[in-house]
């Protein structure tokens, strides 16, 4: 079923294995939501061996950056993503949440030093499972809640 | 071990045990020298810039104390409200104009994070005096100064953490410190401000043996050393259950009947009525001498980042 999902579009990616509900999430942390994203499926709540139900993303004519990937990471840890050309899967490499995160997330302390004087925020991660982050910066461990609260 | 040379003290967790002892037995070279000489010229011609945020008079005071004993000079400001920030300047541009009138600057803020992005901005080194609620390694440092001096020894002894461990910044630090060598840890603290668990995780991950407890009389008789906390009203929904808690934490002559014989109290100051003036003047308390531990500890920080001694 889903490989026929992944050959629809001709160039673009498909992100797989999303956790069944964090499709739309995904969706909204890459800024996919707009006009000028392009198309954009969703599909939801589908069978899936792995993990019981899970969302797939597909983005037509837009290649994921590793940044955009490791966005991606923080919400769904176990999704797998394939690049599109000429429908065919031209690559395909799993999302792994790096040791490092830097630029994408905002510290949830609201007296960090970065969020009050100009940064780049970054975080150490100190554990994947359950993800804790550490702020660089005001040393404040994040867990999953506040680390999507603040994408 | 890094090279000391330009390095910055930001927070303990940057801190290796071969680092913490390198400090320390430092420490210990330039008390006696000073104590032999009355006074040091290694950092002269060198500036201090203490950059005070917020107000503190021990650390300040002490670290300024400290350059002048190293035969170096000190400049800066006690209170935001005398510098430029107050015309909205961002940290960023105060360091990096600082930084053209001095050496080495030590900086205290009221925003976790503040030394550590100064210390990004700034050339030269950058010492941590306190940010936010966050970390204040030069206390910590002082603290198993003064464990080592008075025991000669920091592994195999029973150290209890008295009163706020929940919010507390130093004794959140000490024990992340104390992590490196081998201490049993009684934590001692009503139960509503208990140490946060994923520090209690990392000190048994590490071998620490910890103990928990809110009751002080039936672990007293145990330990080495008891670092006392004041515990804040504030932090108490209620009045009457506030009261009752901190009278069960008062350190007084009564409970120190059943104390060992060479017990060692010790507490950051400044102390409110949680340890009674009558213990002032008995074997067990060495707070003040703590404080002093101020002076050669952090003289020892300045003199390595400065490269003036190695």
């Amino acid at each position: 079923m889903s490989e026929l999902k992944v050959s629809a579009i001709k160039e673009g990616t498909v992100i797989d294995h999303i956790p069944a509900g964090k499709g739309l999430k995904v969706i909204e942390i890459l800024n996919l939501n707009t006009l000028n994203g392009g198309t954009v499926l969703l599909a939801m709540n589908v069978h899936s061996k792995k993990l019981g139900r899970k969302d797939i993303v597909k983005v037509e004519g837009k290649y994921l950056s590793e940044e955009e990937v490791n966005k991606i990471a923080l919400i769904a840890p176990t999704a797998t993503v394939n690049i599109i050309r000429d429908y065919r899967v031209a690559e395909k490499f799993n999302v792994e949440v790096p040791e490092k995160i830097s630029g994408i997330l905002r510290c949830a302390n609201p007296n960090c030093i970065s969020n009050h004087e100009y940064t780049v925020p970054k975080f150490y991660v100190i554990s994947k499972e359950p993800l804790k982050v550490r702020c660089h910066y005001c040393e404040r461990t994040m867990e999953e809640e506040e680390i999507l609260a603040n994408l | 071990m890094q090279g000391w040379k330009g390095r910055d003290v930001i927070s303990i967790r940057d801190f290796s045990r071969d680092d913490i002892e390198y400090v320390l037995s430092t420490a210990e070279r330039l008390e006696e020298e000073l104590k032999e000489k009355g006074s040091l010229e290694y950092a002269k011609g060198k500036i201090l810039a203490t950059l005070f945020f917020e107000p503190s008079t021990r650390t300040r005071l002490s670290f300024e104390s400290a350059m002048h004993r190293l035969g170096g000079s000190v400049i800066g400001f006690a209170e935001a409200s005398t510098s430029s920030v107050k015309k909205g300047e961002s940290l960023r541009d105060t360091i990096k104009t600082v930084e053209q009138y001095s050496d080495v600057i030590v900086i205290r803020h009221p925003k976790e994070g503040a030394a550590r992005l100064a210390a990004e901005v700034a050339e030269i080194p950058v010492i941590n005096a306190g940010d936010g609620s966050n970390q204040h390694p030069t206390q910590t440092l002082l603290d198993l100064y003064t464990i080592k001096r008075e025991f000669g020894k920091i592994d195999g002894l029973k150290i209890g953490l008295l009163g706020d461990l929940k919010y507390g910044r130093t004794v959140h630090s000490l024990s992340e410190a104390l992590s490196h060598y081998d201490v049993e840890l009684y934590l001692i603290s009503p139960d509503l401000l208990r140490m946060p668990r994923h520090i209690v995780e990392e000190l048994k991950e590490k071998g620490v043996k910890v103990y928990e407890t809110s009751d002080l009389e039936s672990v007293i008789g145990e330990l080495d050393v008891l670092y006392v906390t004041r515990i804040q009203k504030e932090r108490f929904p209620d009045e009457q259950e506030y009261l009752k808690v901190k009278g069960s934490y008062v350190i007084d002559l009564e409970i120190l009947k059943k104390v060992k014989e060479t017990l060692k109290i010790m507490h950051p100051l400044p102390r409110v009525d949680e340890i009674h003036p009558s213990v002032d003047s008995t074997k067990y308390a060495i707070y003040f001498r703590q404080v002093f531990s101020g002076i050669p500890v952090r003289m020892a920080l300045l003199a390595l980042t400065l490269g003036v001694i190695e």
